[in-house]
């Protein structure tokens, strides 16, 4: 059989490398800086959606369980101190402002602002797993962890003691992939730390500290829910 | 539908000295376990895969070996139990899911695209990577004593009583999913912004939907099987009721959460098992996809309704009459594009010129194959009949048609239609279309008996049954050996073929599609300039005319 081809090379010229030497920071299987970008930041976007329908899994069987023990799930509330939900709450929503300046400062080119920035975000996202810590030692020593450490009784109706233990499964799983969440969240703040002090962001690249910011924003709204799903609704 | 470039195609001389291509570019171990280039992570997945197919095949073998006769004379039914449970896991998580997309999809998907890689080539090794370590977990469990649940390790025997290897083959299924994620993300990605110029929606070769529709349900599904198997490893290392009813656990919430992925995960294996076949039709027929749009469309179709019909498996599980109804009519609708797609393909051979190449029997197997498939998937989606028939081999036999009749024939064309372009060697023709005929035969020798021994009552999952179900069971057997020896045939011929196959030319079966365009095997870049497509998907007749031409010309 012959082997002829389709050969579509019919424009000379039209797809040479353009004059000006490439951006340091563009892959090679890239066209330009744009497409790269668009790129990143569409990748970003699927993967939050990825990660709705993982937290979306365990939100439905919260609601299932949440309507099979009413009661239960009530009781549940009641151990958790919203007060300290509430702080880090603002906590984590003032790390997502410091997460967007960052984004606005690396596409300004602004080097300190932008380090500066992401260190608080840094910060205030550790000061939530920290508190977050707290929260888990004095359920601890409650006998509130799920398992053979469930020493909890409902003293007003122990028949609800089970319930408990189940709000308190959801509750541990729930922040605690949230807060496994902020903890790779955090990981890769150091490296963008890193990356920002060393001027490596700018007004044609910028789209690593834009799709962490959308990490970010993500993971502070996944809060957002757990908070009155978790503290607050009785 | 014009075509102002096919027309003075000229013909690439092949060069005299050897050219620079993906498999002679770098040499040595770390070149291959480093590499970002897409051909060279799906050779790694090709045999990989390969690896895991054949581990599956052999305890399939063995239970085929124990089922020769009514009592339990080779394993003791707990053996047996495990081995269908590894069969099934190995099979599905490590086999059927990844195959197609990360064997084929990743080589050729960012060729038709005329781009030079998937948008993020370090995620695509790493999903690789992450396949493996999902596949180590799931090879030590079959050496510490294997798991005894199903592949759908229901709750609570899973999570409180068995005493095998649950969590660890869990933890397996849990990572690799990771794997068919990120590259569903990549796919996705890579279709929306590396398309070369002029390469428009409705310009994209139909393997190209049908990936994008597989990548999106990989998406959308695959996270909730995270979960819920986060939820199970969980209830089993606590001891707490997540699923258990005895300590105020639902087990049919699981059931739910299962299947929410399970079911759209039967269309993450047989979609791109239509990709290819979309992709075979047009080339062995020379001709357009009837209906390309309406094909292109039902792949998104089955992607979204293949969402909306997972309680179908839970008719028998205590779920109220009215949303079984529900389901029950979910699931006949989803039938309606798969049946498009069947039409078409058939509607595309008529009056054609159909060559009969190995991809083609191959697809002709998959046609008829998957339409008893798809037809007595339609039987278990009435309530009745699902009654009738549950869990026993009836179910076994239909979604085997569907798995094996449909997803490894389009896999074992595919790998033969672009096996050229990937080794730049054809196959043996012959041997070939011996393989296709033992494939087919075999495969109805094991398959369909079971539709019959399963309609008069034969349960799925005992290793000892009635002795008036013997004779179903020997043929079924005999039909399984058949079946292997149609699956080695091209695991030696293709290998062999390697060294001593002919040199096959960029375009050995005169294909339109840019994966064509290119050399076979393509440089490490895939082009050497970025293409510029101006013609339709499968414009054969300008195709022809430009070939004619250039002949006469």
């Amino acid at each position: 059989m012959a082997n002829p081809t389709l050969h579509h090379l019919q424009h000379p010229g039209a797809l040479e490398e353009d004059a000006h030497p490439h951006h340091p920071f563009l892959q090679h299987h890239f066209e330009d800086m744009g497409q790269q970008h668009e790129a990143s930041t569409l990748g970003m976007w699927f993967f939050v959606a990825q990660e709705i329908l993982f937290f979306g899994g365990i939100f439905a069987a919260y609601a299932v369980y949440r309507v099979m023990y009413p009661a239960a799930w009530s009781a549940g509330a009641h151990h958790q101190n919203w007060r300290i939900g509430l702080a880090n709450t603002i906590v984590l929503i003032g790390s997502s402002l410091t997460m967007a300046l960052a984004v606005w400062g690396a596409q300004a080119a602004k080097r300190k602002f932008t380090t500066l920035m992401l260190v608080l975000t840094l910060l205030l996202g550790m000061t939530f797993v920290g508190v977050k810590g707290f929260e888990y030692r004095a359920h601890f020593e409650e006998g509130l962890f799920p398992g053979s450490n469930f020493t909890y009784v409902h003293h007003e109706n122990p028949a609800l003691t089970r319930g408990v233990e189940l709000f308190m499964v959801f509750y541990f799983v729930m922040t605690g992939l949230h807060a496994l969440h902020m903890i790779i969240g955090a990981g890769l703040l150091i490296w963008f730390i890193k990356r920002a002090w060393r001027g490596d962001f700018g007004e044609e690249y910028y789209s690593p500290v834009e799709i962490m910011g959308l990490y970010w924003h993500f993971v502070d709204i996944v809060w957002i829910f757990l908070f009155p799903l978790l503290y607050l609704i009785h | 539908m014009t075509s102002t470039t096919i027309d003075d195609a000229p013909f690439i001389e092949p060069s005299a000295t050897a050219p620079r291509n993906y498999l002679n570019d770098e040499y040595g171990v770390l070149s291959w376990l480093l590499t970002r280039d897409h051909k060279r992570i799906a050779i790694l997945y090709l045999f990989s895969v390969t690896v895991f197919f054949t581990v599956g095949g052999i305890l399939a073998f063995l239970m085929r070996l124990e089922l020769l006769t009514p009592q339990g004379d080779l394993f003791t039914s707990d053996t047996y139990n495990k081995l269908f449970t590894l069969h099934g896991i190995v099979m599905i998580f490590f086999f059927l899911i990844p195959a197609i997309p990360a064997v084929l999809g990743n080589f050729i998907l960012p060729i038709m695209l005329g781009a030079k890689d998937l948008a993020f080539p370090k995620i695509n090794l790493l999903s690789w990577y992450i396949y493996m370590i999902g596949g180590t977990f799931g090879v030590y469990v079959i050496i510490a004593g294997g798991v005894d649940t199903g592949w759908t390790f229901y709750t609570p025997f899973s999570t409180q009583y068995s005493n095998t290897h649950v969590f660890a083959v869990t933890l397996g299924a849990f990572i690799t999913g990771f794997s068919s994620i990120l590259t569903g993300l990549n796919f996705l990605v890579t279709i929306h912004r590396m398309r070369a110029p002029g390469l428009t929606w409705f310009r994209l070769p139909l393997f190209v939907w049908s990936m994008y529709a597989t990548s999106v349900v990989i998406m959308l599904a695959t996270p909730v099987l995270a979960i819920t198997l986060v939820l199970l490893m969980v209830e089993r290392v606590l001891h707490v009721g997540i699923f258990d009813p005895k300590l105020g656990g639902d087990p049919v919430l699981y059931q739910h959460m299962f299947w929410f992925y399970s079911h759209p995960a039967v269309y993450i294996m047989i979609l791109p098992g239509m990709a290819v076949i979309s992709e075979c039709v047009a080339a062995f027929t020379r001709k357009r996809i009837f209906g390309y749009k309406f094909v292109a469309f039902s792949s998104l179709a089955i992607a979204f309704l293949g969402f909306l019909v997972w309680a179908h498996h839970l008719f028998v599980a205590g779920i109220s009459i009215y949303s079984a109804m529900v389901f029950s009519f979910l699931s006949m609708i989803v039938a309606v594009p798969s049946a498009i797609k069947v039409f078409n393909w058939t509607a595309t051979m008529y009056r054609a010129s159909v060559s009969w190449q190995t991809p083609m029997l191959y697809v002709l197997g998959f046609i008829g194959l998957f339409t008893i498939g798809g037809v007595t998937g339609l039987f278990l989606a009435a309530l009745g009949i699902d009654v009738h028939v549950h869990d026993s081999y009836f179910v076994v036999a239909h979604f085997h048609y569907i798995m094996v009749g449909g997803t490894i024939m389009a896999y074992l064309a595919g790998i033969h239609y672009w096996w050229p372009k990937i080794t730049g060697r054809m196959y043996p023709e012959w041997w070939a279309r011996l393989s296709a005929l033992l494939v087919f035969a075999g495969f109805n020798l094991t398959f369909f008996p079971q539709f019959l021994v399963g309609y008069v009552g034969m349960p799925r999952r005992y290793h000892a049954y009635a002795p008036e179900f013997q004779v179903l069971n020997v043929l079924s057997t005999a039909g399984a050996t058949i079946l292997a020896a149609g699956y080695l045939l091209p695991m030696i011929y293709l290998f062999w073929s390697l060294k001593f196959g002919r040199k096959a030319g960029p375009n050995p079966w005169g294909a339109v599609g840019l994966e064509w365009a290119t050399a076979s095997p393509p440089p490490k870049e895939n082009f050497h300039e970025t293409p510029v497509v101006t013609w339709e998907a499968y414009d054969y007749p300008a195709f022809l005319k430009a070939m004619r031409e250039t002949q006469h010309g």
